[in-house]
């Protein structure tokens, strides 16, 4: 479960939310500049809030005086253009957060391939991100922030940089490896295709507030 | 037409004027004499000087500017922009004042001389002098392009591997510096290039003694004032041999980093 409870100045309001979410997927919808994906930012470690505090499961990790920095949070976490490794191939993006556990290397190559294989880019394991289709690379992204079992999963506009029709294939992927989970997964979209997309809980947000 | 013509011929001068002299250096003396004056004791001494100085100043440029030039890049702190303009005054000032200025701290009278004397220890005019005279004309070539590398590393990967768990360390290690490492690699060639054609810093503040401050560039200048031309002319060819490789890499290493 992830309790959030925070309070940050943005440019043109102030962000001011309280919410729990608990295993499965929550679609958090809105329009852009909403104030989303500084939630999620908090959330991961990644932005300060000005105050409020943040819960994962019995841990708490934002709290007045306490920041425990994202690397010690266990979050797995999508970022909007993918942010893939480019000097790293496609096995070792995925194995990366594995490396960080300390996983051996071949154990680590073992649990990378799985899901590799798992979202169809098994031939991929030795190219670049840059040899990659949008959809491919979206994909990676998604195996690369799940193979290191993180306690939560956050995913930023996670099809906005992708176009319409590569969007429609690789919801279908996507929405069938998050069902399968259960840690809480929250899904930022400006987009009302992906919110119907996935039969999951939707939170608005707008100026800041949950709507 | 004339214009053209104009263009042509400036061009045409100025090719001449830098590839002549450099030219008449190659020419000065046959390859068998310059491998004879190559194998003198003073040149040994002088590449032997040049090598072991240079390797320790790149070693301490890399050591103590990679930390300064990713503060510079990525912190904000107060005294930024003067540490900065500080940063590049040595790329500007004359090396003769940066060996002056050495003196006055490091010298036998210098401000740090009670703290060497107490420790028993002598800077000024020994090998260790000769390094530190590189270090401060060359680090600043080091530390402007690594900067500038660790500026262009998009701080997108930088969270990204944080949210998989790695530390600062470890994400400095595994993606901030193999990043930016055309950069880093650029820079480094550049400053111990620099470093190994240093003359005037040196002079002044290590002085021009066989096997011990002799350097290649200072060998070069006491074989011309001693009347023994070829062996100036010999370990100058091979500081220019030296350079063109260095900007040939200097060039290969900046297209890999655009």
């Amino acid at each position: 479960m992830i309790a959030v409870a925070a309070r940050k100045a943005l440019r043109d309001f102030v962000l001011d939310v309280e919410l729990t979410f608990g295993a499965g997927v929550t679609v958090l919808a809105g329009p852009s500049g909403a104030g989303k994906t500084t939630l999620l930012r908090i959330i991961a470690g990644l932005v300060r809030p000005d105050a409020g505090r943040v819960a994962l499961g019995e841990t708490v990790v934002e709290a007045p005086g306490l920041h425990v920095p994202p690397f010690r949070r266990d979050v797995g976490y999508v970022f909007q253009e993918y942010a893939l490794f480019p000097h790293l191939d496609i096995l070792a993006n995925v194995a990366f957060g594995l490396a960080a556990r300390g996983v051996r290397r071949a154990e680590r190559e073992r649990i990378a391939r799985a899901w590799l294989e798992r979202l169809g880019l098994a031939t991929h394991a030795r190219a670049r991100p840059a040899t990659l289709s949008g959809g491919e690379r979206q994909r990676v992204a998604l195996a690369r922030a799940l193979a290191w079992s993180p306690r939560a999963l956050l995913l930023d506009e996670p099809f906005a940089a992708l176009d319409a029709a590569t969007r429609e294939r690789v919801r279908g992927a996507v929405t069938s490896t998050l069902a399968g989970l259960d840690i809480p997964v929250v899904l930022v979209t400006h987009d009302p295709g992906d919110v119907a997309a996935f039969a999951a809980p939707v939170v608005r947000i707008e100026r800041g507030r949950v709507a | 037409m004339l214009v053209r013509a104009g263009v042509a011929l400036a061009s045409a001068l100025l090719i001449l004027f830098l590839a002549v002299p450099l030219a008449a250096l190659y020419a000065h003396l046959s390859p068998a004499r310059f491998a004879h004056v190559l194998g003198s004791a003073a040149a040994l001494d002088a590449l032997r000087i040049s090598l072991v100085t240079t390797v320790c100043s790149l070693a301490l440029t890399l050591l103590l500017g990679t930390p300064l030039a990713y503060a510079l890049a990525r912190a904000s702190f107060p005294g930024r922009a003067a540490v900065d303009t500080l940063v590049d005054l040595p790329i500007v000032a004359p090396p003769a004042v940066a060996g002056l200025a050495l003196l006055f701290v490091f010298g036998n009278r210098g401000l740090a001389a009670p703290l060497l004397n107490a420790a028993h220890a002598r800077l000024a005019f020994t090998t260790a002098a000769v390094v530190m005279a590189q270090l401060f004309v060359g680090v600043p070539f080091y530390v402007r392009a690594a900067r500038a590398g660790f500026a262009a590393v998009d701080r997108t990967l930088e969270h990204a591997s944080a949210t998989l768990g790695m530390g600062p360390v470890r994400t400095f290690v595994r993606v901030t510096v193999p990043l930016a490492l055309p950069a880093l690699a650029g820079g480094a060639v550049l400053a111990w290039a620099r470093a190994l054609g240093e003359f005037g810093a040196t002079i002044m503040f290590a002085g021009n003694l066989q096997g011990v401050t002799q350097t290649l560039p200072l060998a070069v200048y006491l074989g011309l004032e001693s009347g023994d031309l070829d062996l100036a002319s010999a370990l100058a060819v091979v500081l220019v041999t030296v350079a063109l490789a260095v900007v040939a890499a200097a060039r290969a290493l900046e297209r890999r980093a655009a």
